[in-house]
């Protein structure tokens, strides 16, 4: 345990799917940033966003209150993993950006190898902004791809085309950017098998160390939502399921691994960030609706830009409200949100009631779960939810 | 009370007839009620009962009526149901009464079980004053409702009272007629105490409660009372009536209604129809009290969770303190486990016991497709009651099966009458006497099997002719019959709980719609589940659930994982009415996919 420890460098260089590496997560610390606005809101999207199309913000003032917000956080160590995510975050002066980035390595200080990783959304590209982005100290990009087909961007509300992504990649690299990362979201009812096929050949010609892959879901009370609910077809879970198939069988061939159920990486490339919150390990939130989890406390943000704003000249944690987990409900946690990764999670205590409880050992007969190597392992991520409900049940009684 | 100034009566109607709102009305025409505190449907005590606007249980209201002589008149309203499942919950009503009012609705005419009960009334001697409600909707024709309850019971057109228990009109008329018409009690009020416990109930704080009918003497607070069939003795704690509050009184005179609370904790110590007399002066001579409900239908009830089996078996306990028609004994199924076989007086019964079990209770339950009680005569020459499709013996020892049948009778507007026989052919039905009540209605009458009238037999009849046909039945007897058992299997299991014995002529349609609703029913799992019919070794027909492929969501939702464990427990907690039968989930409704395979 303790040379895993002692040697946090480890990620760069260690298989995506490393039982060694989803370890290391687990003792890491991490960042988020919130940039809540966008230039509209997305018609499956209920994240807690600013549609600038109904509203004019004052970026600055925000930038001011997260900057503000960092100075009353009392930290949970050096940070590992710093990720600025929105919202859209391409949609701020790159300024505001660099002084968040400052403030969070002025406050918590940052290990000698942190990854700094920033969403973008490619109708925002420019050379300019990219070399911004890289002085301010981004070293990973993650670009809102979402599919290369214009027809299924205009289904899911993006405002940029296809055509663009191959440049805005190359010239990512070009700025400096360590590892790029690109988002798809497959699954939409409009989107032919045909169309996301031929998204998945051209993300594999593009030089990209990482893909997140998104079923598209319909969360009520969205745009997607309503219509749905008024007959619209809604994404269908076989069709789902056969993309998700298809893409890692293409993604795989070209050394594009799945290490947690939505996230793929070539060795070395996995996300810090990512990895450390589907291994349990502790993070800090900052911005509207942000979440935080440390000394075995969850806590969120308002989700109200109002209140958030209140709170914060008041000089007090914009807290909507907080979550004590007790060591099972810890353990609980960990092994819902450890199951997700390729690695699985370790058998702990809760892991072992779980496997050998009546709902676990049907699991492992139908062999959807197996224990490999003192952990557990999921052998479908397409049915982790599954068992994930099975497993909170168990380890909520048993333990 | 004089006796002579003494109404005791019930309200005979069909469901949506208007009863409950004529009691309410007559309740707050004598005052028995200020407008302030009127809800609806008072005598309906039961949430279930105001929720189906349906009476279960039978109930007793005292209300004073100051007649234009300036006599004050002790009406009492003898609450009865109208649903088939309670005809005996009627008989019991009735023979606290001397009079009954026949309440019609102006629209629809009378329904066969309402006539059914009226018959029961003449029988027992009541005298009957029909009542015609809801003169004032668009619909109605009085008259043609008048001539044909003239039809049906006799008498003159011109003797039903025309009301609107809504508006009020033609209520001071009713209470006219119910004193001038109904006959006065005419026991011995100097006699030795004779009175008929007609209902009895359980209370938390205060025990039994038992409504009573006084036939001959009195009773008084203090008395030391015997039950005469149970040769019991108590003693008479409290004795009041109810308005509908329960008021003490003191005592009961010859001819009045009130209830008696005794202390005792145990029901069957009071037993409906039992007679009530002194201790000391004790009447030789009980009344005579009523058959015994006879359980009709039958089906197992298991708790989803095999923890609650003793909480299900306490609730049983507790209900059966009001409900002496529920039976009910221990049965083990391999796919549910241990749980009870319960025999219930109808379908309603069935539907209505098990709702009080999960809502007053606090259970979830699973609850089998109904079955009726076969006689299995077999090859040794003994005889077997079977009231589960699992007990049917093996063909090999079995030599043949009897099958109750039912004499029903269906009341129908005469267009549809094509289409009732065609359904009841369907069903088996043998067809019998025919009577037009008027041009537009039809009297039917049928014998047919029980199992039949069990199944979605009423659902049927009743979307076949647009809601207008009713239907009334009664046991007649047992008749063989050439019967199967259709057994189905979930991933290559039998799973007892879902065998049936249907006709042999309609096992493979049965086999084939059963196993076809499941596909329905049972939801996606993480593998595929096969599911058979058969009849003992033969596959006759079979379909798959497919596996589902994808159950998981996309992400994380930026780091809240509160949101996604509360998500997934949410999940869960929807996923409990499931029942596991080996590794297959199972939900509660596929247990009676049976009922339902003739849906549309």
């Amino acid at each position: 345990m303790s040379d895993r420890q002692a040697d946090k460098s480890i990620a760069r260089t260690l298989p995506a799917r490393d039982p060694l590496l989803a370890d290391a997560a687990h003792e890491w610390k991490s960042a988020y940033i919130h940039i809540p606005f966008c230039r509209r809101r997305c018609p499956y999207c209920d994240f807690a966003i600013v549609d600038e199309s109904a509203v004019r913000s004052d970026h600055a003032r925000y930038a001011e209150a997260v900057l503000a917000e960092i100075e009353m956080e009392e930290g949970i160590g050096r940070l590992d993993a710093v990720n600025v995510g929105g919202g859209t975050p391409s949609l701020i002066d790159p300024a505001h950006l660099a002084d968040m980035l400052d403030a969070l390595e002025r406050r918590f200080a940052f290990a000698p190898d942190v990854e700094r990783s920033l969403e973008i959304n490619p109708e925002d590209w420019t050379v300019e902004r990219a070399d911004a982005w890289v002085a301010a100290g981004f070293d990973r990009i993650s670009i809102g791809l979402q599919s290369l087909d214009d027809e299924v961007l205009g289904d899911l509300g993006r405002m940029h085309r296809a055509s663009i992504i191959a440049e805005v990649v190359s010239e990512a690299r070009a700025a400096g950017f360590r590892s790029i990362n690109v988002d798809l979201i497959f699954g939409h009812p409009g989107e032919p098998a045909a169309s996301w096929r031929s998204t998945v050949d051209r993300v594999m010609d593009l030089d990209v160390d990482h893909v997140s892959t998104y079923a598209l879901t319909v969360e009520a009370g969205t745009e997607l939502g309503r219509s749905v609910s008024d007959g619209a077809p809604a994404p269908d879970d076989d069709v789902q399921a056969e993309r998700y198939e298809h893409f890692v069988a293409a993604a795989s061939s070209r050394g594009i691994v799945a290490y947690e159920v939505s996230n793929h990486a070539r060795d070395g490339h996995a996300c810090r960030y990512n990895l450390s919150t589907w291994a349990h390990g502790e993070y800090l939130g900052f911005g509207l609706a942000a979440h935080d989890h440390r000394w075995g406390i969850r806590g969120r943000n308002h989700r109200r830009m109002d209140r958030y704003v209140e709170d914060i000249d008041a000089g007090r944690r914009p807290r909507l409200g907080t979550e004590t987990l007790d060591r099972r409900d810890q353990e609980r946690d960990r092994l819902m949100l450890g199951l997700r990764l390729a690695a699985g999670t370790p058998m702990t205590d809760t892991a072992e009631a779980f496997v050998r409880s009546e709902a676990g050992a049907r699991f492992v007969d139908a062999g959807v779960i197996r224990i490999e190597g003192g952990r557990l392992v999921l052998s479908n991520p397409l049915v982790a939810d599954a068992v994930a409900r099975e497993a909170l049940s168990v380890s909520a009684s048993d333990c | 009370m004089d006796q002579s100034r003494i109404r005791n009566f019930s309200i005979i109607a069909h469901i949506d007839h208007g009863k409950s709102t004529l009691a309410d009305r007559l309740l707050e025409r004598t005052g028995a009620i200020s407008e302030r505190d009127m809800r609806s449907q008072l005598l309906d005590e039961m949430d279930l009962e105001r929720e189906r606007g349906i009476t279960i249980k039978a109930n007793a209201v005292r209300i004073d009526y100051d007649a234009d002589s300036g006599e004050t008149y002790e009406l009492n309203i003898i609450d009865t149901p109208g649903h088939v499942d309670f005809s005996y919950e009627v008989s019991r009503s009735l023979a606290a009464c001397e009079g009954a009012l026949l309440l019609v609705d102006a629209s629809q005419g009378i329904e066969a079980q309402t006539l059914a009960n009226a018959y029961l009334a003449v029988e027992s001697g009541l005298e009957i004053i029909p009542v015609i409600n809801k003169i004032d909707l668009p619909a109605a024709d009085p008259d043609r409702v008048a001539e044909e309850i003239a039809a049906v019971l006799g008498g003159s057109p011109d003797e039903a009272i025309r009301v609107s228990a809504k508006s009020g009109e033609g209520i001071d008329e009713l209470l006219h007629a119910i004193v001038d018409r109904l006959p006065a009690p005419d026991g011995d009020p100097d006699g030795e105490l004779r009175a008929l416990v007609f209902d009895s109930y359980y209370d938390t704080y205060r025990g039994v409660v038992s409504l009573i009918r006084v036939v001959d003497g009195s009773i008084t607070k203090g008395d030391a009372i015997r039950l005469m069939a149970h040769r019991h003795d108590l003693n008479a704690d409290e004795i009041g009536v109810r308005r509908p509050a329960m008021e003490p009184t003191g005592g009961l005179e010859a001819g009045e209604v009130g209830y008696v609370i005794t202390g005792v904790k145990d029901i069957d110590l009071i037993r409906v129809g039992d007679t009530v007399t002194w201790a000391d002066v004790p009447s030789e001579d009980p009344l005579s009290g009523y058959a015994e409900p006879k359980p009709m239908v039958f089906s197992g009830l298991f708790p989803t969770d095999g923890d609650d089996f003793e909480r299900l078996r306490e609730a049983l306990d507790k209900l059966r303190l009001n409900d002496s028609s529920l039976v009910y004994q221990a049965e083990t199924s391999r796919a549910l486990g241990f749980g009870f076989r319960a025999g219930f007086l109808g379908l309603l019964h069935m539907e209505i016991v098990r709702e009080r079990l999960e809502r007053e209770y606090d259970l979830d339950l699973v609850a089998t497709a109904p079955s009726v009680q076969y006689i299995a005569h077999l090859t040794d020459g003994t005889d077997r009651n079977v009231q589960s499709p699992q007990d049917l013996p093996e063909s090999g020892s079995l030599a043949s099966i009897d099958e109750p049948y039912v004499k029903v009778m269906i009341i129908t507007p005469s267009e549809y009458i094509g289409t009732v026989m065609e359904l009841v052919q369907a069903k088996r039905g043998i067809m019998g006497e025919m009577t037009y009540l008027s041009p537009e209605r039809v009297e039917l009458h049928y014998e047919m099997p029980l199992a039949e009238i069990v199944f979605d037999f009423f659902d049927q009849l009743k979307s076949r002719t647009r809601g207008y046909a009713s239907l009334d039945y009664e046991p007649s007897d047992y008749r063989p019959s050439d019967l199967v058992r259709v057994d189905i299997l979930l991933n290559g299991q039998p799973v007892d709980a879902f065998s049936t014995i249907v006709h042999k002529d309609g096992a493979y349609s049965y086999g084939k719609a059963m196993v076809k609703k499941l596909r329905e029913l049972i939801p996606r799992q993480l593998f595929d589940v096969p599911i058979q019919a058969a009849i003992g070794s033969r596959i006759i027909s079979r379909e798959t659930v497919k596996a589902k492929r994808k159950d998981v969501t996309a992400k994380c939702y930026g780091g809240d994982i509160t949101r996604k464990r509360k998500l997934l427990e949410r999940q869960k907690e929807g996923k409990k009415r499931m029942k596991m039968v080996g590794s297959v989930e199972v939900p509660q409704e596929a247990f009676v996919a049976a009922l339902k395979i003739n849906d549309e």
